[in-house]
């Protein structure tokens, strides 16, 4: 067994308690560097909980996520970021009133503080950086479009693109996949293996067929609990698993 | 140059668009109307200064402060300390037990200089003060609220009891602040008497001035990539978070900026008007400050302007024939634009605009591409 700080991202009993309901109930869970993980589940599992709580957006209750051995409880959101960690919401949140290019700009890490913003200026470093950023997401040919007149499935793009632009060391998607066509859907199966070279990704996903092309691992949540962790293959043959979950 | 010309000015449009505003208030008011109807006109554009910071907070940075009113009585009394200080000097004061201090401290048995008010006897200190002390407020008080993430109505209605309270504050100590009465008898700057005609036209022409400087800057702010992120932050708060952005520092920022122009709104106020009083400050002038943005149209600084000149004229028109039926008439008048053109002037201004691009679109084909669609509704805002 290696001690925490070989994993990318560490989380050792961590609970998260709204009214005596605990969404998360002292769960553990390791991600390795360049590894992509998959969280599944039943509704109501706790899954995108535990994203809301690595990325602050929900304070623990008690535990600990170590991130490169660094602790992040307690930090505020922007510093989780810069610490290099990206999440991409369940519902696709871009800025609906800036265009592709400047959705990806916002996101570029540096020159963020008020001080930094009134003095950035878009070098031809930063535009070489959003072009190559939206040449990933498949978004190359759309950058003076505004978010709002982006197909559903392309505004997912994008956020993933707005992640890519803060290159973070984990991604955290929450169901990246939903709402998509099945062409889109096997673009963004070539995508996620692409970034995954550099990076520990986490996702949510319900859509097994999607899971199975991706995961190097996949961890099965149930009720806020930890039930089992293995291959794709494994999970399908977990009678555990089967039972909450894949079963029906 | 090029890029001044596109930052500072926003293009053809945007020169085209601040000429015009500067034709109006340079020649073509001036030139058109007695030094009273004048006079009034700079009143106004006292509290454009105001509707100016509301487009840069409200419009573009989604923060509705109902206490905008605080900054510009901030501002207008730092002013008229210094002036009355000039103005009671010990001789022209002599008849009073105190000579030397001002009358109304006189009136309320005080009969030494407060020490609060010893240094606005320096112009430089009153000047420094009209700009630093409304953004030192509006620092902490930012500081006070942004940092707990209290947002949204709860922000508003928290500068609105703030209002309230300076303005009872200010009303109810008489000796330190000339009471409801407010700080009158203004007569000179640095021995200027700013009483007469030509004071009058030259103080129209400083406030017009600073009034272009004021949407310059604000201009200027919104076209680097701060004017991104505070609409990025008005429409996705919770998102530009985890964009890596300290969203608090952002509203802090753009509140203290907004709170500095209407300051400056404040002083030229007193100059131009030669009172201030605490009905300038409390709830009902900082409301009406936001129906000036809103009827000129909250994400433009132009419109801010516009909107200020026609409510407060038709106010003067109104409130002349019909004096009970005035408020109705503005709250109806508020409702309209709400409904009926959320974007203000501003807005009635780009949807005639866009008829007209299509008409003439219509009579020369050209390939139109989506990107050119993109773009134009880029520009809407100013």
């Amino acid at each position: 067994m290696s001690s925490n700080s070989d994993y990318l991202l560490s989380i050792e009993d961590l609970t998260v308690s709204f009214d005596g309901f605990k969404a998360v109930d002292s769960l553990n869970l390791y991600v390795d560097r360049n590894e992509l993980r998959v969280i599944i589940g039943p509704n109501g599992a706790g899954k995108t909980t535990v994203l809301d709580l690595i990325c602050g957006k929900t304070k623990a209750t008690g535990g600990s996520i170590k991130f490169k051995g660094r602790e992040m409880l307690g930090l505020q959101e922007h510093k989780i970021v810069h610490a290099g960690i990206g999440r991409k919401f369940q519902t696709p949140s871009i800025y609906e009133n800036l265009t592709v290019f400047e959705n990806l700009e916002i996101s570029y890490p540096s020159g963020q503080s008020v001080f930094g913003c009134l003095g950035f200026r878009r070098t031809p470093a930063v535009i070489e950086r959003i072009e190559s950023v939206a040449k990933t997401v498949f978004l190359q040919d759309l950058l003076q479009v505004e978010g709002a007149f982006l197909s559903h499935g392309q505004k997912q793009w994008l956020e993933i693109g707005m992640l890519l632009m803060q290159d973070p060391e984990l991604l955290m998607l929450d169901e990246p996949v939903a709402g998509m066509s099945q062409p889109e859907r096997e673009q963004t199966v070539e995508l996620l293996k692409r970034i995954c070279e550099k990076r520990g990704i986490l996702v949510i996903e319900h859509d097994m067929d999607f899971v199975e092309k991706i995961a190097h691992r996949v961890t099965v949540l149930h009720l806020g609990k930890f039930l089992a962790e293995g291959s794709m293959e494994a999970i399908r043959n977990n009678p555990k698993v089967q039972e909450v979950y894949l079963g029906h | 140059m090029k890029k001044v010309y596109k930052h500072l000015l926003g293009g053809t449009e945007g020169t085209i668009g601040l000429a015009a505003l500067l034709i109006l208030l340079a020649i073509i008011l001036p030139a058109s109307m007695d030094i009273f109807r004048l006079n009034l006109v700079g009143k106004y554009i006292s509290y454009s200064f105001v509707a100016v910071g509301l487009v840069m907070l409200w419009g573009n940075a989604g923060v509705l402060s109902l206490g905008q009113g605080i900054f510009f009585g901030l501002g207008g009394y730092c002013m008229a300390m210094f002036l009355k200080l000039e103005a009671s000097d010990p001789i022209s004061t002599k008849i009073q037990s105190t000579p030397g201090i001002p009358d109304f401290m006189d009136w309320n048995q005080i009969t030494h200089l407060p020490a609060f008010w010893v240094p606005f006897r320096s112009f430089p200190f009153a000047m420094a003060a009209i700009l630093v002390l409304p953004a030192l407020l509006a620092y902490v008080l930012g500081n006070a609220m942004f940092k707990r993430r209290v947002g949204g109505v709860y922000f508003a209605v928290i500068t609105q009891a703030v209002a309230l309270i300076v303005s009872l504050g200010i009303d109810g100590n008489q000796g330190y602040t000339g009471g409801r009465n407010g700080i009158t008898d203004l007569r000179t700057l640095l021995g200027w008497d700013i009483r007469t005609t030509s004071a009058q036209y030259i103080l129209y022409y400083v406030a017009v001035a600073l009034l272009i400087g004021c949407i310059l800057i604000g201009r200027m702010v919104l076209s680097t990539r701060m004017g991104r992120v505070l609409l990025a932050m008005r429409d996705r708060e919770d998102r530009l978070r985890f964009s890596g952005y300290n969203v608090a520092n952002f509203k802090i920022f753009v509140f203290s900026l907004a709170a500095m122009m209407s300051s400056i709104g404040g002083a030229m106020f007193v100059l131009q008007v030669g009172f201030i009083s605490p009905s300038l400050v409390g709830i009902v002038p900082s409301i009406e400050m936001v129906i000036f943005a809103a009827v000129g149209g909250k994400m433009s600084l132009l419109g801010a302007v516009y909107g200020t000149l026609v409510v407060n004229t038709a106010k003067s028109l109104f409130s002349e024939s019909f004096p009970q039926l005035w408020l109705f008439l503005m709250g109806g008048l508020f409702i309209a634009v709400v409904m009926l053109f959320p974007d203000g002037l501003a807005g009635i201004y780009t949807t005639v605009r866009r008829w007209v691009i299509r008409a003439s679109k219509t009579r020369r084909p050209k390939v139109s591409q989506p990107v050119v669609a993109a773009e134009l509704v880029n520009v809407e805002g100013d």
